[in-house]
């Protein structure tokens, strides 16, 4: 695949690296003097000098040929005018932004950016749940964040030990996907029973994620909800 | 009409004081403070009714410098992105009839021609305007100017 990158800082530096040690063929577009020295020095004649915005630029880099545009500079403005001409005038067929400030998310998929790494707003969701869960843990994030894998470990005080799954309030956006009961993985059914010392696999929507939890270890500060 | 400007430069804020001094209802953005007091040092403190500081994508700001109200938008910062993507936001989300958009790179601003959003381009118009100055010719329609691809567009096509 052949990737052009645009913005050489953090995270366009460690991605070009990551794509090239995967084998893709990269361009680097950086316009800084200061860090262009250091990125040449690193991937040659991979780096492109001058404004990622420019078309003259993006003709250089070969952006016709582009199979993805991946625009990660520190402004939201920028890299959204990237995706655009890259899918405008050169007709890439797919393009990725960083999104700097998460409020302005919506509006890089109101301008046609489909797809969007909002960094801020996903290292905040991680830490978020960090702080917040007690026996519960992030396993892994979906969509953007927005979908999450979470484990519970049941304990003998938590709401749901002792329960059949059926008993179980679970909103809509949230299923329970395995038990791991020992060394063994249990598929959920509705009589399924939870038992102290299980662990329960689930995977929940932006609001769920909490009710979730609740249902399952219950919060710390107010002890278990009762949905029921 | 009740107009919103992005961008208290020279051109932002002259604009708003004719307008304003047309009895138009004129509010202007900027993300500096000090382009308000340069403005109303050059033009006097009544060259808009109201001034928003702010960054001109943020939807609250404009919000604030009434453009769901707005009958037209204008987009004047010393930066062609900021000026696309506030003119897209403001014709997109908001609905604004008449949208205005200054845009510096001639390639840039015939990327985003048409499509709702009107690109000024003041580099093709200036170097128009000024290759007719030199070379003793009469003055065509600022449209011609418009119009007149940048040379580097014409020897590609060519």
């Amino acid at each position: 695949m052949y990737v052009i990158v645009v913005g050489g800082g953090k995270i366009g530096y460690y991605l070009a690296r990551a794509l090239l040690s995967e084998g893709h063929e990269v361009t680097l577009v950086e316009q800084d003097e200061r860090r262009v020295e250091r990125l040449i020095a690193e991937f040659g004649e991979a780096v492109v000098v001058g404004d990622g915005c420019e078309v003259r630029v993006m003709e250089d880099a070969g952006m016709g040929r582009a199979d993805c545009a991946v625009a990660v500079t520190g402004h939201d403005e920028d890299n959204i005018i990237v995706c655009q001409m890259a899918q405008r005038h050169f007709g890439v067929p797919r393009q990725i932004a960083r999104v700097n400030n998460p409020e302005n998310e919506e509006i890089f998929h109101l301008l046609g950016v489909s797809e969007t790494v909002a960094s801020t707003r996903i290292i905040y969701s991680l830490i978020d749940q960090e702080v917040e869960t007690g026996e519960s843990l992030l396993l892994a994030a979906l969509k953007r964040g927005k979908i999450v894998i979470v484990s519970a470990d049941l304990t003998a005080g938590s709401p749901a030990a002792g329960k059949t799954v059926k008993d179980i309030y679970l909103p809509g956006e949230c299923v329970l996907a395995a038990i791991i009961r020992e060394e063994h993985i249990l598929l959920p059914s509705g009589t399924t029973e939870l038992l102290p010392g299980d662990t329960v696999i689930g995977v929940a929507g932006p609001d769920a994620r909490h009710v979730l939890r609740d249902a399952l270890v219950g919060t710390r500060s107010s002890g278990a909800r009762r949905d029921d | 009409m009740r107009v919103v400007i992005l961008g208290c430069g020279r051109v932002g804020s002259t604009l708003a004081a004719i307008l304003t001094r047309e009895g138009h209802h004129v509010s202007v953005i900027d993300r500096d403070q000090t382009a308000f007091d340069k403005a109303a040092q050059r033009l006097g403190p009544t060259f808009t009714r109201e001034t928003v500081r702010g960054i001109g994508i943020d939807e609250d700001v404009l919000r604030q410098a009434g453009i769901e109200e707005a009958d037209a938008f204008i987009s004047v910062t010393s930066g062609d992105n900021t000026n696309i993507v506030a003119a897209q936001i403001a014709q997109q989300r908001f609905h604004v009839p008449k949208v205005l958009v200054r845009v510096y790179d001639p390639i840039r601003a015939d990327a985003y021609r048409g499509a709702g959003v009107e690109t000024i381009c003041t580099t093709t118009i200036s170097a128009g305007l000024f290759h007719d100055l030199v070379l003793g010719r009469s003055l065509r329609s600022i449209q011609e100017y418009i119009d007149t691809a940048s040379p580097r567009a014409e020897g590609r096509n060519a």
